[in-house]
């Protein structure tokens, strides 16, 4: 029998030991470069333009002027603020995928606060009340779940998933009582003339104020992970339950208390939306940002910097993109196809952070 | 007769959230939990649609088999890729199935919108996107049964799209639970690494099962637009009901035959108001989350019921890593 031997090249992978800061934040730069390229070859087989002016467009819609810049710094921080409310219950491994949920009833509870007590209560009380109120709301919206996880074990992905819809359905029963003028099933911009209830403006800008809320926020849950026991427990849960119970801590009590401060802070990103930016709610107060935040937590990986890049990065390409698609009569669902292809390519280059590909030469023998 | 309506109807609301829920059904056998499935049914709805209209303007006289036929060949393909990238991003590059699937979402559903509101305008047309001929091909009747009273009415006045969702779900329940494709399939789902050391090729069942999971969600789509919309775009139109088929998954208690029955389930659920009398429009609204509470209602029950039949597969949305199991 005749043997021949030949050899053929296979690539296979292989997880890295580690990775130096700067190779890793390298890939991830060409990942976003490589987005990019892809976004603007999209932009311009649609609109026809060429690219350098599809990229003028995108950073004039963003920062073009000092309206669009505060307007891309909201965004960004609303974004940031849920993708932070979710952290603590990701570092748990409970996931949460009820921010959209706990985000309307945040907003479901402002709007009531402003509608109800705008005419009766304080300026600064009733930001207070909203607030207060949206955490409250958001928490309930996140208790349950947690609570038959905490019980039964219950799947809380799919319980949050579905959570998400009751609370799609509560706030068009709210549009439906509150909706002015009557019969246009819209509620209209609440308390437009008094602007009772309206998140006061700070230091020239309207958005300060959810600036400020949002940054406070950002540093306590830190924190709170990072120096206090409650924080080190939640992360024992995460990494191993039988450990955590071995060690004495109260899984149960741990999953409850992670997902109510995780939910609450949902929520009252639900009130910075309706009380500090839109004045309004509808169905598309949340717009999905429930879900991207989802993407942008787990992409920074508990990062708060990363955090940051990720959300300023995100909504600056979404105002952009909006910008562009009305510049040409287009409608502004461009954005999430943006959004898409920016979270695929920053998804996918996490696994080049963590392998690496190797090409190498094995020797096959055939019979003949 | 309103109750003859009532069940047309429910029905017709019935098909989209079927062949989402097989679809969910045969990807989650493999372990993937994909929730891209209602950004993929919205890129298959669009997809089939922009196929249609492209080839209803260069022609004049569009013939609706081939339009047909071409709309059903560029909802699956548009499906397959949908599928393809959640199957490769998850499980070639190892990347969260949670994560993957929300963004494969955001992006078909802003695929579907912004094409579905603006294809006709690229096109350089106005108005709305049109595509009369195809749809009436989706929308034709059985010729004679549907002409018997009542009988023909409730079972026999659909199109072909109906049908194909009730013979998949029977299909795929009978490869799921008798044939050896099936039951590795269950394997792979239930226990990769066991499975894998059976010499099932684990990858090669996730792909293939995501992938035409994808395709069959993926028509949802295209009866929706083609079927219930007659050819049109709703912007949003198609709401929620992906999501309403990854419940219905739930409900089913993964066989795609149940989610034929809880396909009707919700689709009744789903127009109930219409037919309550002397409720008001905000109550109407409230009515509407009853297929989710009652999808979370059995989420808890089975979970504390704990039969093993009933339970999700056991590594649904966890990744198979052979050097680390």
């Amino acid at each position: 029998m005749n043997k021949t031997v030949r050899t053929k090249n296979v690539i296979h992978m292989v997880k890295r030991g580690s990775i130096s800061r700067a190779k890793a934040w390298m890939i991830r730069g060409i990942a976003v470069l490589l987005s990019l390229l892809v976004c603007a070859v999209v932009i311009v087989a649609i609109t026809g333009d060429n690219p350098l002016s599809v990229y003028g467009g995108i950073v004039s819609g963003a920062v073009g002027s000092n309206r669009r810049l505060w307007v891309t710094i909201r965004e960004s921080a609303t974004l940031l603020v849920i993708a932070v409310g979710l952290t603590p219950a990701f570092k748990m491994r409970f996931w949460n995928l009820g921010g959209e949920g706990q985000v309307l009833m945040g907003g479901v509870a402002t709007a009531a606060v402003m509608i109800y007590l705008g005419p009766l209560l304080q300026d600064w009380l009733l930001v207070i009340l909203s607030l207060v109120g949206a955490a409250l709301a958001g928490l309930l919206w996140g208790f349950l779940p947690a609570f038959f996880k905490a019980k039964f074990n219950t799947n809380e992905s799919l319980f949050t998933l579905m959570m998400n819809y009751v609370a799609m359905q509560i706030v068009t029963f709210c549009i439906v009582l509150w909706e002015h003028p009557k019969g246009s099933n819209h509620v209209g911009v609440i308390n437009q003339k008094g602007k009772e209830g309206w998140f006061p403006s700070l230091f020239g800008s309207e958005y300060m104020l959810d600036v400020i809320l949002v940054a406070v926020i950002t540093i306590l849950v830190f924190w709170y992970l990072r120096y206090t026991k409650q924080g080190y427990e939640l992360s024992v849960v995460g990494e191993s339950v039988n450990t955590a119970r071995y060690a004495g801590i109260e899984v149960k009590k741990v999953i409850v208390r992670t997902m109510l401060i995780s939910s609450a802070i949902c929520g009252i990103a639900g009130a910075l939306i309706v009380g500090g930016a839109s004045h309004t709610i509808s169905t598309s107060t949340a717009g999905g940002r429930g879900f991207t935040a989802i993407i942008v937590a787990w992409l920074s990986q508990f990062n708060p910097y990363a955090m940051i890049a990720a959300s300023v990065f995100l909504c600056f390409m979404q105002q952009g993109s909006i910008q562009i698609a009305t510049q040409y009569g287009l409608n502004e669902n461009a954005s999430d196809i943006i959004t898409g292809i920016l979270l695929f390519f920053l998804i996918g280059c996490e696994f080049f952070v963590r392998y690496r590909l190797e090409v190498t030469k094995v020797e096959v023998t055939e019979a003949k | 007769m309103i109750i003859i309506t009532f069940i047309q109807q429910a029905i017709v609301q019935a098909v989209s959230m079927l062949f989402g829920a097989t679809g969910e059904i045969m990807t989650e056998k493999s372990g993937n939990l994909n929730l891209g499935i209602p950004g993929i049914m919205y890129m298959g709805g669009i997809s089939g649609l922009m196929g249609a209209f492209f080839y209803e303007k260069s022609t004049e006289n569009p013939s609706v088999v081939v339009g047909v036929l071409i709309s059903l060949l560029c909802c699956i393909a548009a499906s397959m890729l949908g599928g393809l990238l959640f199957t490769f991003l998850t499980v070639t590059l190892r990347a969260n199935q949670n994560v993957v699937g929300l963004a494969l979402t955001t992006f078909g559903t802003g695929f579907g919108n912004f094409f579905g509101g603006s294809i006709s305008k690229l096109a350089g047309g106005v108005g709305q996107i049109s595509v009369k001929t195809t749809a009436s091909g989706f929308r034709a009747e059985i010729p004679v049964l549907s002409k018997i009273p009542i009988v023909g009415d409730i079972l026999f006045s659909y199109g072909f799209l109906t049908y194909t969702a009730v013979i998949l779900a029977i299909v795929c329940t009978y490869i799921l639970t008798k044939t050896r494709i099936g039951l590795q399939l269950t394997a792979v789902g239930e226990s990769p690494a066991t499975a894998d050391a059976a010499g099932i090729h684990v990858t090669r069942y996730k792909y293939v099962a995501t992938v035409s999971g994808a395709v069959i969600a993926g028509l949802g789509g295209l009866y929706f637009v083609m079927e219930y919309l007659g050819g049109t775009w709703g912007n949003n139109g198609f709401g929620d009901r992906g999501w309403l088929a990854i419940a219905l998954v739930i409900l089913a208690l993964w066989s795609p035959v149940k989610a034929i029955w809880g396909s009707l389930l919700f689709g009744a659920l789903y127009i109930l108001y219409i037919y309550i009398p002397g409720i008001g429009r905000a109550v109407q609204e409230l009515t509407k989350m009853s297929p989710y509470v009652v999808t979370i209602i059995i989420l808890i029950v089975t979970s504390r019921r704990n039969k093993p039949e009933e339970q999700p597969p056991a590594s649904l949305g966890l990744s198979y890593f052979r050097e680390e199991r």
